[in-house]
């Protein structure tokens, strides 16, 4: 069958790719903005050119951020601080998940609002406090106490991710595992855990990104130059008296490059757990 | 009766260690906040705080800053709320449509979503820069001139909401995009039988069918919104010009870790989080009222 084509038609169609573009525009500008900068040479920094690949361009901040800077120590660093808080918090939220899902327990509601209250705290609040304790036990200015507040930062969100997933495993395989003679940790740890583990990988991957990009906290905390994460050291390049404009540009995309495709591939996920929680509250 | 108290024994063993955690770094914490909040806790009484009771909340109230930053804080949230969901749920609308390279443009426009937030606001920055940022430069170009962005209090916070606008919208769009693929067509088919022209069909059909999934995205995007410290301090870096540009969080951040004034801070705290309660529930209320 022949489409009939008429102008309205086609007219339409040109409004929906222009306003498409439009919005397209408005979301990537800024990110053309960070590679055109990061491929500065040294004489145009202060440029007020709005070419998008600046004339004679070069990868020199690159390698000046790779092997002048202490990039790779703030690389380090941030990596000891997201793996660690990755691991920590897989390893508790698919305990307590579990606890959640599987047995109806005394306060076992009170503890799932409790979970949800979490989420309403602001940063701030929770913050002093935390500081004055971490002084207490001088955990201040460690990576280890930086990795603590992260881990319950995203603790809240990985349990209800790891209990929603376990409540689609049949509680049957868990109760077989039982009558053959497992104790109640094996029939966690050898039955359900195998069968959980995407909603294992995205807790592990919320958790990285959390403690990956965190600035705010890590401020605080950490004082000390050799223990600066990533977030901390790019915004030292900022702040300096004079903006070092193509460093910060090119560390800046080296760190956004992982996290944004993990990002793409994991939204979906990322979302259906965020509104799960409050829709089933 | 021993079945219930099996189930008690074996839960608090598996969750004994996220216990521990929650409690000790977020509920604890908590009440240790509302009790610093009752003292004089500052960098002269580092080592012998002493309670004083309700002087910082009295002090607070009393204080013309704290109805300033107060009337910014809820403008912020309000604004940056408003075009979230416009440009969220029109960029939802344009990509439900049959497109091609309709996941192309999907995976661009989550761009802003998924970049660390520090790094979106630092370029922001950047780009705010009044001599060589581009968004200067291109205000220029088209003949409108350069804007004192960080110099008057008004662009200085313009700056951080069209900043904060950039980065949330793609949250609610991803939201509303799911939420119309779960549309059933036949509903649009029935109303175009019985007449209903495309608007109409957005106010009768498309817009209550999302409701259920736009309702607690605007509960979470009110709440970060609201708690969000990066995009402020880091635009802004600080509060410029002078401390001017403030929400109520960055303010507490900024009296609590440059200017040391803990008890203070503190009590700014308790109120925050009351305010954020308040909104909380009054979401829940309206939703409740909505379900009859």
């Amino acid at each position: 069958m022949a489409r009939r084509i008429t102008a309205g038609r086609i007219w339409s169609h040109v409004w929906v790719h222009a306003l498409v573009w439009m919005f397209v525009l408005f979301s990537i500008f800024p990110i053309l903005q960070i590679v055109g900068i990061s491929l500065r040479p040294g004489d145009q920094l202060y440029s007020t050119d709005l070419k998008l690949i600046p004339d004679n361009h070069t990868f020199a901040a690159y390698r000046i951020m790779l092997t002048e800077k202490p990039f790779l120590l703030w690389l380090r660093n941030s990596l000891v601080v997201s793996l660690g808080t990755a691991l920590i918090g897989v390893a508790l939220a698919s305990l307590g998940g579990f606890a959640l899902s599987r047995y109806r327990f005394t306060g076992r509601g009170a503890a799932l609002q409790g979970i949800l209250m979490t989420q309403m705290f602001p940063a701030t609040m929770l913050l002093l406090p935390l500081y004055l304790m971490m002084r207490k036990f001088h955990l201040v200015d460690t990576l280890g106490g930086v990795m603590i507040a992260y881990v319950a930062t995203a603790l809240p969100f990985c349990i209800w991710t790891m209990k929603g997933y376990y409540d689609t495993i049949p509680a049957a395989l868990n109760e077989a595992a039982l009558i053959d003679g497992c104790t109640p940790f094996q029939a966690y740890f050898r039955v359900t855990l195998p069968l959980s583990t995407p909603a294992l990988v995205i807790t592990a991957l919320f958790s990285f990104m959390t403690g990956w990009s965190e600035f705010m906290v890590a401020r605080v905390m950490l004082a000390s130059k050799e223990l600066m994460t990533l977030p901390l050291g790019l915004e030292s390049l900022f702040t300096t008296y004079q903006t070092e404009w193509a460093n910060y540009a090119a560390g800046s995309l080296l760190v956004c490059i992982p996290v944004v495709v993990l990002f793409l591939v994991l939204n979906k996920y990322l979302v259906s757990g965020l509104t799960l929680g409050s829709v089933k509250g | 009766m021993s079945a219930r108290r099996t189930q008690n024994r074996l839960a608090f063993w598996f969750l004994l260690p996220s216990a521990v955690v929650l409690l000790g770094v977020v509920a604890y914490p908590f009440f240790f906040n509302v009790y610093i909040s009752l003292t004089n806790w500052n960098m002269f009484h580092f080592r012998n705080p002493e309670i004083i009771g309700l002087t910082h909340y009295f002090r607070l109230f009393a204080e013309e800053d704290f109805y300033r930053i107060f009337g910014k804080t809820i403008a912020w949230t309000a604004i940056n709320l408003v075009f979230h969901f416009t440009l969220g749920l029109g960029a939802a609308l344009l990509l439900n449509r049959k497109l091609p390279g309709r996941n192309i443009y999907r995976a661009l426009l989550i761009l802003p979503w998924a970049m660390p937030q520090y790094i979106s606001a630092l370029t922001w920055r950047g780009m705010f820069n009044v001599e060589y940022g581009a968004v200067n430069l291109i205000l220029g170009k088209i003949g409108i001139g350069a804007v004192p962005w960080f110099t008057n209090e008004f662009w200085a916070f313009m700056a951080p909401v069209i900043t904060n606008i950039w980065l949330g919208f793609p949250f609610i769009m991803v939201i509303a995009l799911g939420g119309l693929q779960s549309i059933p067509k036949e509903l649009y088919e029935a109303a175009r039988i019985d007449g209903a022209g495309p608007v109409r069909q957005f106010y009768s059909i498309t817009l209550p069918m999302l409701k259920p999934v736009l309702l607690p995205a605007l509960v979470l995007g009110t709440i970060w919104t609201f708690n969000n410290l990066n995009v402020m301090w880091l635009v802004t870096d600080q509060g410029l010009p002078a401390d001017k540009t403030h929400i109520l969080v960055t303010y507490v951040y900024k009296a609590a870790f440059q200017y040391y004034r803990y008890g203070y801070a503190a009590a700014f705290s308790v109120f925050i989080f009351l305010v954020l309660v308040f909104i909380v529930k009054g979401y829940n209320r309206a939703a409740r009222e909505e379900a009859y």
